[in-house]
């Protein structure tokens, strides 16, 4: 009797501590299945590419390594008014106006043509871009991302007195390639750029140019940044007359399809052929431009339809 | 007395086997839609993990918010920049457990899901109508629900508000195999 008892309680203390035992691993499981998840995530996802290096094809003046999704059409108006200097009279520049408009199309992911017009010099330019290299996320290999942009400008206006100037003359080329990097909320972009005028001013002066530039963007809250960009163009280039160094600063605000930025530079030209040789304003004298970028995106064909596409074709 | 330990031992070890019956896929469906005048959004992702314990009646399921493609580029990049802040919140998960019994054979059986449903870093308790299909070696969960996407502390701005639906329609669709 005494030891019927004794096993009794050992078979209920051993059952007890059993089912406990169970119930703890139970528990354990229960938030394990997640890290299991994870785990198979960790192993099976491959680091993807970066999105948002930039907001915009557009930085300010220069361009950014973005290009367009194929089928993405934008509209780009990129306004300038006087210098700040020029007194209250001329209501402090603002009743001076430059304007390029813009329109910039997708033709694949890493393909993006523009043409624009600009009211400075009556200018005409049109360019082509394309992405070579995309970052991708840390342990994915790729620490940059390479756009490769050709842009070709022609001005129009009549010269008093210069008739010799026919289009050849009027033309000039510029091949930048656009190094960028972003950081979590910070993105960096490197450019070097070669510019060919067919015509300079005098003998003085340079048709092969040479400038490296450099930009960037920080980001302030989601939808709010401040973007800065530099212009270094190499000395003993251009002698004939004074060229600045192109500096420009923008806030730039987004809201829904359309990214707005208020402008601030010493370049009243938005064309790399003009601004990165051309810029005769000077920060130091105050002759500075107010003005804005304003982008529109309109999409021509889905994004998701010709994913599925994508993936039909793998 | 001994058949007594026999007993017991018997006993756990059928119930800690019924314990290792998990079914999983890495090729989830989850996609969540808004209709309203001015805009349609739907953003669909095949990448979703899942996973489903028979035995003990659990179910999780984690998705990489990257993993999301709308129709218009611009969109995925509002929604991964602005409102999900995928950097910051790469994932969405939902961890916990169905109640209702599933079958031995084929069919389809309803149950109610019950769980914690975490993105953008906050997590909400759900709960839900669903149903799992028993096919084969396969366990097949489905599941439409709606959120709302103040509830985790998403801001839409007011310039935008009305292009998006208040409660956006969530459906999820796991095709989960018997693992080992």
């Amino acid at each position: 009797m005494h030891e019927n008892q004794l096993i009794l309680m050992r078979t209920f203390i051993i059952t007890i501590i059993c089912l406990l035992s169970l119930h703890l691993t139970t528990k354990a499981q229960d938030s394990s299945l997640l890290k299991t998840l994870g785990d198979s995530m960790a192993v099976h996802n491959k680091p993807g590419y970066v999105h948002g290096t930039f907001k915009s094809i557009y930085l300010i003046n220069l361009q950014t390594n973005e290009t367009l999704a194929a089928g993405a059409l934008n509209f780009e108006i990129q306004h300038r008014f006087g210098t700040l200097n020029s007194g209250a009279y001329n209501f402090f520049g603002l009743d001076f106006a430059t304007i390029r408009l813009g329109f910039d199309y997708g033709i694949t992911d890493w393909w993006t043509i523009g043409v624009g017009r600009s009211s400075y010099l009556k200018t005409f330019d049109g360019y082509t871009k394309f992405k070579l290299l995309k970052q991708k996320e840390a342990g994915g290999g790729m620490p940059i991302s390479v756009t490769l942009l050709a842009t070709i400008s022609n001005y129009t206006q009549d010269q008093v007195g210069a008739d010799y100037l026919n289009t050849n003359y009027r033309t000039a080329y510029a091949t930048q390639l656009i190094l960028a990097k972003k950081f979590r909320y910070f993105s960096l972009e490197v450019v070097p750029s070669y510019i060919r005028a067919n015509l300079v001013q005098t003998v003085a002066d340079k048709n092969d140019l040479f400038a490296l530039s450099g930009g960037a963007r920080v980001h302030l809250t989601k939808r709010m940044s401040l973007d800065g960009e530099y212009n270094y163009l190499f000395p003993n280039q251009v002698n004939s007359t004074k060229a600045y160094n192109a500096l420009s600063m923008g806030w730039e605000i987004e809201t829904g399809g359309h990214v707005f930025q208020l402008v601030f530079s010493n370049s009243q030209s938005m064309i790399p052929t003009q601004f990165i040789t051309q810029t005769a304003g000077s920060w130091g004298q105050g002759n500075i431009y107010f003005g804005f970028n304003l982008s529109r995106n309109f999409n021509i064909t889905s994004h998701s339809k010709r994913e599925a596409k994508a993936k039909v074709a793998y | 007395m001994i058949p007594k330990y026999i007993l017991v031992s018997a006993l756990l070890l059928a119930v800690s086997s019924a314990y290792g019956q998990q079914y999983m896929t890495r090729a989830g469906f989850v996609g969540f839609y808004s209709k309203t005048s001015a805009e349609d959004i739907k953003a669909e992702n095949h990448q979703g993990y899942a996973i489903i314990d028979e035995g003990k009646k659990n179910l999780a399921f984690a998705v990489l918010i990257k993993g999301f493609t709308f129709p218009k580029e611009l969109m995925q990049e509002h929604f991964n920049e602005n409102y999900m802040e995928s950097d910051k919140y790469p994932k969405a998960t939902f961890i916990g457990a169905y109640s209702g019994d599933l079958g031995a054979g084929d069919g389809v059986y309803p149950v109610t899901v019950k769980g914690t449903l975490t993105a953008h870093g906050v997590s909400k308790p759900v709960e839900g109508p669903a149903t799992i299909e028993r096919k084969g070696n396969q366990l097949i969960g489905h599941c439409t629900f709606k959120i709302i996407p103040e509830d985790f502390n998403v801001q839409i701005p007011s310039l935008v508000r009305d292009k998006i639906e208040r409660t956006l329609k969530v459906d999820v669709d796991i095709q989960c195999t018997k693992t080992n």
